[in-house]
C-alpha cells in the first residue's frame, strides 16, 4: 500500500503537487489521470525519491521514502520515466541485467540470470537479446526498458507515460503486458496515462489529478463519467458503454 | 561469439601494444650504463603512465556522471582551474612561500584546494537538474577562458622571477615530468583508485541516468559528489605532472568506444587507460627516438583530440 499524506511541492512558488493526500491499494493497475501541468509525473517522481518534496509524507508498505536506505526501497519500488537516454552502447541483455542490481551490485548469481532470462521472456524480447539497444525501434526499445524494470522484482512499479511514442499496436500490446504483470506477477502497477481510454479499458482504479489536486480517486467505472471528466479536463466529454468498458467520446 | 567476445580481444590487443610501447621506449637507442639509462627512463615511462591513467580514468567517469560523450574535466576548464589555483598562491603567498615548501606539500596542497573548488563547483552545475549539452559547453569554454585569463592577469603583475618559475608548469610537457613527484602522485592516485574501486560496481548503473541509477537503488547524490571528487583529485595529478592537456582524454575515451563496441566500465575503462599509455609511451618513443624531436607530441595529440571533439559534436547535433 501506497500512503500520501498531505504531499507538497513548489516549483519556483508555483504549486506543483499541492497538498496532496492518496492512498494507493495493493495490487491492480492504477492511472492518473489528469490535463497537462496537473502534476501526474511531479507526483509519481516524488512517490519514487526522484525528487524532494516541500511537505508531507510518502510510505511505500509502511516504509517512509525519505528516510528508508535507497538500496532498501529499491528491493519494494521501482519506477520507469520517460527520458530514458544512454551515452553508451548497451545489449539489451545487459539493460536487463540493471534491474538485478539492488540484489547483488553487479555480481549476478545464478538466481539473476535466471530472473534476467525470465524478463526477457516476459516480454518477448529472445531473439531481441543480443542487439544494442541503439538498434532497436522505439517500441522494442520500451520493452527492454519495462523487462529491466520488472527483472528488478519489485511489488511495486511506477511507469511514467508508458504509451509515449507507441503506435496503437504496440500501445496496446504494452497495456496487455502491463495487466498481465499485475494480474500474473501480482504486481502493484501505477501509470501516468494521457489516453483516458486506454486507462478505462485496462486499469482497476483511477486517480484524477488537476491543477496540482487530487480531483477525484476511485474506481475506473465511478472516475469515468461525463461530468467528472468534464470538470477534470473542462471541456465536454460524453461516456458510452462498449463490450462492458467505459469510453469516453471527445472528438467532437 | 565474435561480438561478445570482442571487448576481450580488443583489450589482450591494446594490452600487448602497450607493453611493447613501453619495452620500445625502454630499450630503443639506449647508449652507455644500462643501468642508469633504465632508472632514467623508467621515471619518465611511470610520470607518462600515471598521466595517461589519471587522464583517461577521470574522462571515463566524468563522461558516466554528467551523462554524454562529449564533455572531459579539461573542456569544462577543470586544469585551468588547477593553473589558477596555483598562480593564486604564488600571487599572495610569493614564490618564497611556494619554496619553503617541499614539493610534495605544496603539491598535495594544491590537490587538496583543487579538489575542494571543483567539488563545489561541479555539484553546483551537475546535482542541480538536467542542463543540456550546449550549455554545458558554452559553460566549460567561459569558465575556461576565465580562469585562464585571471591566472594571466595576476601572472602579469607578479615579479618576472618568480612568473619565470611558474610558467614552466603551463604548457603540456610530455618529455619532462618532474621525478620529485611521481612517489606522491602514486600515492594519490592509489587512493583515489581504492574508493574508485569500493564504488566502481555502481558505475554502469549511472549510465542509466538519474531517474534508473536511483530506481536501482544507487544513493545518487552522496555518490556522484564522491565520484566528482575522484575525477578532481586525478586531474590535478595529471596537471601537475604534464600540464594541461584539453583533448587527449576525449581522444583516448572516444577511441575505446569505437574499439570495445560496448559501454560497459569494466571494458571501457582499462582499454582507455590503455590507449592512453599506448599514445603518450609510444608516441614519445617514435617522436623522440626516431623523428629526434622533444615537444610536439602535445600538439600531435591534442590536433587529434580537438578533431575527435568537433566530429562528435556535429554528430550529436544532428542526432
Amino acid at each position: 500500500m501506497i500512503v500520501i499524506e498531505n504531499l507538497s511541492k513548489k516549483y519556483a512558488d508555483f504549486p506543483c503537487v499541492d497538498n496532496v493526500s492518496l492512498t494507493i491499494a495493493g495490487g491492480g493497475v492504477t492511472s492518473i489521470i489528469g490535463p497537462n501541468g496537473a502534476g501526474k509525473s511531479t507526483l509519481l517522481s516524488l512517490i519514487a525519491r526522484l525528487l524532494d518534496f516541500d511537505r508531507g509524507s510518502v510510505s511505500v508498505d509502511g516504509l517512509d521514502v525519505t528516510k528508508t536506505k535507497s538500496d532498501v526501497l529499491a528491493q519494494r519500488l521501482s519506477i520507469l520515466r520517460q527520458d530514458n537516454h544512454i551515452a553508451s552502447r548497451l545489449t539489451v541483455r545487459d539493460l536487463v541485467s540493471f534491474g538485478r542490481y539492488p540484489y547483488s551490485r553487479g555480481r549476478l548469481t545464478d538466481h539473476d540470470h535466471a530472473k534476467v532470462e525470465e524478463a526477457i521472456g516476459f516480454l518477448h524480447l529472445d531473439d531481441l537479446a543480443e542487439r544494442f539497444l541503439d538498434e532497436l525501434s522505439g517500441g522494442q526499445r520500451q520493452r527492454a526498458y519495462i523487462a529491466m524494470v520488472l527483472c528488478q522484482d519489485t511489488d511495486y512499479v511506477l511507469l511514467d507515460e508508458p504509451l509515449n511514442n507507441l503506435d496503437m499496436k504496440h500501445a496496446r500490446n504494452m497495456m496487455q503486458l502491463i495487466r498481465r504483470a499485475a494480474d500474473e506477477l501480482g504486481k502493484t502497477i501505477v501509470l501516468v496515462m494521457h489516453d483516458i481510454n486506454f486507462a478505462s479499458w485496462y486499469s482497476d482504479h483511477i486517480v484524477a489529478m488537476r491543477e496540482g489536486r487530487v480531483a477525484h480517486a476511485g474506481a475506473c467505472h465511478d472516475i469515468m463519467q461525463p461530468e467528472v471528466l468534464s470538470s477534470v479536463y473542462d471541456m465536454e466529454i460524453e461516456v458510452q458503454e462498449i463490450a462492458g468498458k467505459r469510453i469516453s467520446l471527445f472528438y467532437a | 561469439m565474435l561480438q561478445r567476445n570482442r571487448p576481450a580481444i580488443v583489450l589482450i590487443i591494446l594490452g600487448l601494444m602497450a607493453v611493447s610501447s613501453i619495452v620500445a621506449f625502454m630499450t630503443l637507442g639506449v647508449r652507455g650504463n644500462w643501468g642508469f639509462v633504465l632508472e632514467y627512463r623508467g621515471r619518465k615511462v611511470l610520470g607518462l603512465c600515471l598521466v595517461a591513467y589519471s587522464i583517461a580514468v577521470s574522462t571515463v567517469l566524468f563522461q558516466t556522471v554528467t551523462g554524454n560523450r562529449i564533455l572531459t574535466p579539461s573542456i569544462m576548464g577543470f586544469d585551468a582551474l588547477f593553473i589558477l589555483i596555483r598562480t593564486t598562491i604564488a600571487f599572495f603567498f610569493g614564490f618564497g612561500f611556494l619554496v619553503q615548501l617541499p614539493l610534495q606539500a605544496q603539491f598535495a596542497a594544491e590537490v587538496i584546494v583543487m579538489t575542494g573548488f571543483a567539488a563545489l563547483l561541479f555539484n553546483w552545475l551537475f546535482l542541480r537538474g538536467q542542463r543540456s549539452l550546449h550549455l554545458m559547453v558554452l559553460v566549460g569554454i567561459v569558465f575556461g577562458v576565465l580562469f585562464r585569463n585571471l591566472s594571466g592577469f595576476m601572472q602579469r603583475m607578479m615579479d618576472p622571477v618568480e612568473f619565470q618559475s611558474l610558467q614552466d608548469s603551463f604548457f603540456a610537457r610530455f618529455g619532462q615530468i618532474d621525478p620529485a613527484l611521481l612517489g606522491i602522485s602514486c600515492v594519490i592516485i592509489t587512493v583515489a583508485s581504492i574508493v574508485a574501486w569500493r564504488i566502481s560496481h555502481s558505475f554502469d548503473v549511472l549510465i542509466l541516468g538519474r531517474s534508473q541509477a536511483i530506481s536501482l537503488g544507487v544513493p545518487y547524490r552522496r555518490r556522484v559528489a564522491v565520484i566528482l571528487g575522484i575525477i578532481a583529485v586525478l586531474v590535478s595529478v595529471s596537471t601537475a605532472l604534464v600540464g594541461p592537456v584539453t583533448f587527449f582524454g576525449l581522444l583516448v575515451v572516444s577511441l575505446a568506444h569505437v574499439l570495445c563496441g560496448d559501454g560497459r566500465h569494466r571494458h571501457i575503462l582499462p582499454a582507455s587507460v590503455l590507449l592512453g599509455i599506448i599514445c603518450l609511451v609510444g608516441g614519445q618513443t617514435v617522436l623522440e627516438r626516431v623523428f629526434a624531436f622533444n615537444t610536439a607530441l602535445s600538439i600531435i595529440i591534442e590536433f587529434l583530440g580537438g578533431l575527435i571533439f568537433i566530429i562528435l559534436l556535429i554528430r550529436g547535433a544532428a542526432r
